[in-house]
């Protein structure tokens, strides 16, 4: 496999697909299909490379492998890629969704088709390239980058509100962001490296822990987002187009978790424990507070991006749990979130293509036309709420009983936010789906087409298998979350002999 | 000591000189009619200039007020680029706007001549020396297009404050001369050599030197004239003013402040500290509310200004290394933005508002995207050129402990991406409005290269990045 530099591949292959949309220079129904047809294809095959850097990958090992190095800029930093059983994860996301994404806005976009869709491949790239980049620098020039497609997807392609929507996503996410940057420059200076293989094994100073894990907790509390820095994600929900929101929820947020598990645990382990408390805190009120707000909304779209607000709570709180349940529940939530959000966005986007409108009250009775519609959309709700046997479920469960280890406060808590998803989640479905088709203008509304059918069915399917078999996602990660947890509680206990801290005795059970 | 000082050294100044007064003969004698030849002789004259630099040696004259080092090649190849990019720019404009003279690309010559001197001066005299002759061209050329009311003030107002600004320097220089006894860099930091602090009169010293070379850098106190001069004086003349003439003064502050003053540096870092700062804060608020895309220009460049010089506070090899890439992306963004708003033109003339360019990526998309990227770039988002100019100057600053400046500098970098994305936001997602007549060659050609230098800057920065340590090694 080392002939091949799989993952430089998969990361970049999308821009391939760029080159050739840029050659089609003509502007009738023709060209547009081909442009579509361009970008599926780069999307598929993209997932097919991606397949090849899952089979190449070892679980058994915990460390970084398909690694790739590069001289790029002198001593500074280099071109340095690899992915380790977490970041494989999110890679492969990354690249099964896309081309639903694809899909998705096959219809529902007609105008700048072109753009559009460079402005896809050109996101795919940075976001494989933010889950496989190896180096702080190159890790923060993918992570930042990607402001730019989706600032552009949003204010052009956005509805009512875009303009709006699309400067705070950018300003928010920036405003964390530039805050990082200064603490990898501290880092560099201070370890003398941005190679992050190497920075993982060795935590920094305690004295300078507390800073640097600030510094990136403000970029990846927006990036999550946390409560209280969430409120650009419901007005970036809104208004992006259906396959942005999908790609918002499903993987730009998982770049917040991904981001403290690679960066805020391994390197600041200190400052993690002493702060896990005030993550905590954030997490639960996040879930509390998140789905009382979500109980209120009137539009469907702004409801679900409440909800994802209250699930990265859980993600949070697993991720500070320390302990293997917490952070591979964080995970799988994260996983599982990524579909059952995803596929809940483009559930909206059917329904809005034909309506063009998100008020739930504009809705009702849908189950008298759209059978299958209510079928795969109830699935999806089920899986929001957290049921057995779909995925929701195990990855909930998973950092509940971690979260439970760690403090039966904070368990006991977040699980009232299980019950009320169910409330919410529920109450959209009987809104939206039950009841008497009373409105005129649903009365002609149709069944999902082939093309959503062959949309939604297999992230239906997917939900479901995981939530009865969620092991190949728990398998990947498991050596990589050990290493982590030994690297953590070891970093811990010694610096536990020198400082005075009363927190890691309560996480360490 | 030679009877004759070593004259190849300053070879590209020289072809500067007799160039200069070659194309005024040619201009004098051809009348009017010959404008567009001498403007290609004056770019012709430039790049046999950078030639010069590129294959010339280095080394010490006209006893030792004149240095070559790599630390002068390499800025010198930037103000030589700046200056020619800002002549072929010029030239189309100006008969379209009908000032086209053959005066104004002798005079940009003559300046560049001045900016050279600077890039190489290594004596206080010496560096007076340069400013003066390039701000006496300056002036003129602010002024060029007479019978444009706008533009003769931003003449008047750059000359008098110009004027007072070199006063400040020359004072300054008197008093660093009366206080060390030495004009010369290598004098001044021998006699300083083991003084931890500067005396109260040396300190005074530095303030208004470096008071006068913020005037030239348009640094915050002394920005005041860069908007008013920026809006009125012609389009490609402002190009030419926001890059060449910055770089020039930025060698000169980098190279007085490192060399000679050295030993003092707790004393200059917070002077320069503060005036980063005060331009980071002001470039980035001041922005928010111009309408004008050339007073945007404006507030823009004191901002970045501000972030070039928060990498010279840090004092140190890595900051000196982080400036000169800033001044390597700045040129590059400069013009290519520059480019564009040259060619915001209608069948009424120059349009100036930046509500002007609504809707430019559906009637020119090329341009809205290359001009879009370059905002990009200036907010200083990756992957772009401005991002690593950024990174490497904060880097420095974080290395010299000034953790506050790096801190509040990307958090002002934030504020300006607001009125950065503003040009994108009008660009890209407002409905077009009537688009610009198509532009014309040469500027497509810069604005192309500027782009792709701006986006695939991530590729070339290893040898950019090698060249400007290679040269920041030399001052130290």
């Amino acid at each position: 496999m080392s002939g091949l530099p799989l993952l430089s591949l998969t990361t970049f292959l999308p821009l391939a697909g760029v080159l050739f949309i840029l050659m089609i220079r003509a502007q009738d129904e023709a060209a547009i299909l081909n442009i579509r047809r361009v970008a599926l294809i780069t999307t598929v095959v993209t997932f097919l490379v991606s397949i090849g850097v899952w089979t190449g990958f070892d679980p058994k090992n915990p460390g970084f492998q398909l690694q790739e190095s590069h001289d790029w800029m002198g001593a500074f930093f280099a071109y340095r890629m690899g992915v380790d059983g977490i970041s494989v994860l999110f890679v492969l996301l990354t690249t099964f969704l896309m081309p639903f994404c694809i899909l998705a806005s096959w219809e529902s976009v007609q105008s700048r088709v072109k753009e559009y869709m460079i402005a896809f491949l050109v996101l795919e790239t940075l976001m494989i390239g933010v889950f496989s980049a190896t180096d702080l620098v190159l890790f923060y020039v993918f992570f930042e980058a990607g402001l730019i497609p989706m600032f552009l997807i949003i204010g052009v392609w956005g509805g009512k509100r875009r303009v709006y929507a699309s400067y705070k996503f950018f300003l928010y996410t920036l405003t964390g962001s530039v805050l990082m940057m200064i603490a990898i420059m501290a880092m560099y200076w201070s370890a003398g490296t941005t190679d992050i293989t190497v920075l993982v094994n060795k935590p920094f100073p305690v004295s300078m822990q507390t800073w640097l894990w600030v510094a990136f907790f403000a970029s990846f509390a927006v990036k999550m987002p946390m409560w209280p820095v969430h409120t650009w994600l419901p007005d970036a929900h809104v208004e992006a187009p259906t396959a942005g929101s999908v790609l918002l929820a499903a993987i730009l947020l998982k770049m917040g978790g991904y981001g403290f598990l690679r960066f805020s645990l391994p390197m600041f382990p200190s400052a993690s424990a002493d702060l896990a408390p005030f993550i905590f805190t954030l997490s639960v009120v996040a879930i509390i507070y998140t789905s009382l707000v979500a109980l209120v909304q009137e539009d469907i779209k702004k409801l679900i991006a409440y909800s994802s607000v209250a699930h990265m709570g859980y993600v949070t709180m697993g991720i500070f749990t320390m302990n293997v349940q917490g952070i591979q529940g964080a995970i799988f939530q994260m996983f599982s979130h990524g579909l059952v959000s995803g596929a809940l966005f483009l559930c909206v986007g059917v329904v809005y293509d034909r309506m063009h409108t998100r008020d739930i009250d504009a809705y009702g009775g849908l189950v008298n036309r759209m059978p299958v519609y209510a079928t795969i959309f109830l699935i999806l709700t089920m899986a929001n709420v957290g049921l057995p046997g779909t995925s929701g479920f195990v990855g909930e469960f998973l950092t509940l009983a971690g979260a439970f280890q760690a403090n039966t406060w904070v368990a006991a808590f977040a699980t009232t936010g299980v019950i009320l998803s169910a409330a919410y989640a529920l109450w959209l479905f009987r809104r939206v789906v039950w009841g008497a088709l009373t409105k005129a203008s649903l009365k002609s509304i149709v069944d999902l087409s082939t093309r959503e059918m062959v949309i939604l069915v297999p992230l239906v399917v997917l939900v479901i298998v995981f939530g009865v078999y969620p092991q190949p996602v728990l398998n990947a990660c498991a050596a990589s979350v050990d290493a982590l947890i030994h690297n953590y509680q070891a970093a811990i206990s010694a610096a536990g002999q020198t400082a005075s801290s009363a927190a890691p005795a309560l996480l360490i059970r | 000591m030679n009877a004759l000082p070593d004259f190849a050294l300053a070879c590209p100044e020289l072809t500067l000189g007799i160039g200069a007064v070659v194309l005024l003969m040619l201009g004098a004698f051809g009348g009017e009619k010959s404008t567009s030849k001498v403007s290609w002789g004056a770019v012709i004259v430039l790049l046999i200039a950078m030639l010069a630099v590129v294959v010339g040696r280095e080394g010490s004259t006209f006893d030792g007020a004149f240095v070559v080092d790599g630390f002068a090649r390499f800025l010198k190849v930037l103000v030589l680029a700046g200056s020619a990019l800002a002549v072929v720019m010029a030239s189309n404009f100006a008969k379209a706007e009908k000032f086209a003279r053959f005066e104004l690309p002798v005079l940009i010559v003559l300046a560049t001549l001045g900016m050279l001197m600077m890039v190489s001066a290594s004596d206080l005299i010496s560096v007076y020396l340069g400013i003066e002759l390039q701000s006496l061209a300056l002036y003129v050329v602010a002024a060029i297009h007479r019978d444009d009311a706008r533009s003769t003030e931003a003449g008047l107002k750059y000359f008098v404050l110009g004027a007072l600004s070199s006063g400040m320097l020359l004072y300054g220089a008197s008093l660093i001369y009366g206080f060390t006894g030495h004009t010369d860099f290598v004098g001044i930091a021998s006699a300083l050599a083991g003084e931890g602090r500067a005396s109260l009169g040396l300190v005074f010293g530095i303030v208004f030197l470096s008071a006068g070379i913020a005037f030239k850098v348009s640094a915050v106190p002394f920005h005041m004239w860069t908007p008013d001069v920026y809006e009125g004086a012609p389009t490609p003349i402002t190009a030419f003013f926001a890059a060449a003439p910055k770089i020039a003064a930025m060698a000169v502050f980098i190279r007085v402040v490192i060399e000679p003053l050295h030993a003092v540096q707790q004393d200059w870092q917070q002077i320069v500290a503060f005036i980063a700062l005060a331009s980071m804060i002001l470039g980035a608020f001041a922005a928010i509310g111009q309408k004008n895309i050339k007073r945007l220009m404006a507030y823009s460049s004191i901002g970045h200004m501000g972030y070039a010089l928060a990498g010279l506070a840090a004092g140190n090899e890595a900051g000196v290394q982080g400036v000169l890439i800033y001044l390597a992306t700045y040129l590059a963004m400069t013009v290519g933005a520059f480019a564009c708003i040259i060619s915001m033109r209608r069948a009424g003339g120059m349009v100036e508002d930046i509500n002007e360019l609504a809707g430019l990526s559906r009637t020119n998309l090329p341009m809205a995207f290359l001009l879009g990227m370059i905002m990009f770039s200036l907010a200083g988002i990756p992957p772009f050129a401005g991002f690593f100019a950024k990174y490497f100057v904060f880097q420095a600053a974080v290395q010299a402990g000034l953790y506050w400046l790096a801190v509040i500098g990307v958090l002002a970098s934030v504020v300006g991406a607001y009125y950065y994305l503003r040009i994108v936001k009008v660009m890209f997602f407002d409905e077009p409005a009537e688009g610009f007549v198509p532009m014309a060659l040469e500027l497509k050609a810069i604005l192309g290269v500027s782009g792709l230098f701006v986006i695939f800057f991530a590729f070339i920065s290893g040898p950019i990045g090698a060249a400007a340590a290679a040269a920041a090694k030399t001052l130290f």
